[in-house]
């Protein structure tokens, strides 16, 4: 019934050889903290491109909130790529205000008050931030929406582990019942308390669709451990 | 602090035991106010989903109890604390029993082990 996104049969092919997503149905529930996990060339990436729009499927589809990806699905939906895109010359601050400016949903207060926490001068060009720093100023920005679905590609991947409990922090704490958050990840130790479900894709399709709970109490073993085994090389 | 929590059990069982233990000691004595849902899990850092359904299963079995206007406090029945203090008591006496016999002790010396362990402090 709660469903915020409904996806069915979806194909992308980017040639005759190469096909990202196989035949991909599945449904995500609102109300949740979801991993999307897989290992490399799995279709992540892909398929997060083909929910935010930027892709077209080769068949099949992808409906938010009964709606095909377009302005009105874009204005639900925060997302974090995987590649940084933001000016390299600007400041945070100024960035900050472009953000507020685009999105109806964005809160000025909250921004600030996450910067501050990490220690993040607003004066700053982005160009003079390490990587890492870089990588939470975006995260900062796409969680200081109030948006019903927050999709981050490798939200933890370059940042430290004492900013890594600090942004799960966040994540728990900016959580909104109606609002889910889709997460792809390589890191599932550090996450996996966090998470209601996981989904598991390989080659492009559903391998498994679960809560970690439900893992932990089948297998009696941890999702990481479970992704292991399951995708062993 | 996060939490520490065995990566092969089930977080939320792991969060009953662990609140429970916090009321068993007092650290939230009879009637006092617990943190809500969201809090917990912050400090936690497990999912607020997970957090609620632990709650639940607390309020199920009457150790904890929501109030309408005054959020969750823990029971005032004190006796339903102490039974829940006195078998998990025997549940770490039995475990360590056991463990000791698959050591090769005899019931002897285990009591001359507790004995002196006690006095030692």
């Amino acid at each position: 019934m709660n469903n915020l996104v409904e996806i069915q049969g979806l194909v992308k092919a980017y040639d005759a050889r190469t096909i990202a997503v196989n035949n991909l149905t599945l449904t995500i529930p609102q109300g949740k903290i979801i991993g999307l996990l897989g290992p490399n060339g799995s279709g992540k990436t892909t398929l997060i491109k083909m929910i935010n729009g930027l892709l077209a499927p080769t068949q099949g589809s992808v409906r938010i909130r009964g709606m095909e990806p377009g302005p009105e699905t874009k204005a639900l939906i925060s997302y974090l790529p995987e590649r940084t895109y933001l000016e390299n010359g600007s400041t945070v601050q100024s960035i900050v205000e472009f953000f507020a400016d685009f999105y109806a949903d964005f809160s000025t207060e909250k921004a600030y008050s996450m910067l501050a926490a990490l220690n993040i001068d607003p004066k700053a060009r982005l160009k003079t931030l390490s990587k890492g720093t870089k990588e939470k100023v975006q995260l900062i920005l796409v969680m200081s929406r109030n948006a019903q679905l927050y999709i981050l590609d490798e939200p933890i991947a370059g940042v430290d582990p004492a900013a890594r409990d600090y942004i799960l922090k966040t994540i728990i704490n900016n959580y909104n019942p109606e609002g889910t958050i889709l997460l792809s990840t390589h890191l599932i130790t550090d996450i996996e308390n966090v998470l209601d479900e996981v989904i598991f894709l390989r080659y492009g399709q559903l391998v498994l669709q679960t809560s970690v709970d439900e893992i932990r109490e089948k297998h009696g073993k941890s999702v990481d451990a479970f992704f292991r085994e399951v995708f062993a090389c | 602090m996060a939490w520490i929590l065995d990566s092969d059990r089930p977080i939320y069982a792991q969060l009953v035991e662990r609140i429970q233990m916090q009321i068993v000691s007092g650290h939230y004595p009879p009637g006092a106010k617990l943190p809500s849902v969201r809090e917990l899990a912050a400090e936690a850092a497990v999912n607020p989903n997970t957090m609620q359904k632990a709650f639940s299963e607390l309020e199920r079995s009457g150790l904890i109890i929501t109030q309408r206007t005054n959020g969750r406090i823990v029971t005032e029945d004190t006796e339903m604390i102490n039974n829940i203090r006195q078998s998990l008591a025997k549940e770490h006496l039995d475990l360590f029993i056991a463990k000791m016999l698959e050591l090769g002790f005899t019931k002897e010396q285990i009591i001359a082990f507790i004995e002196k362990a006690v006095q030692e402090g």
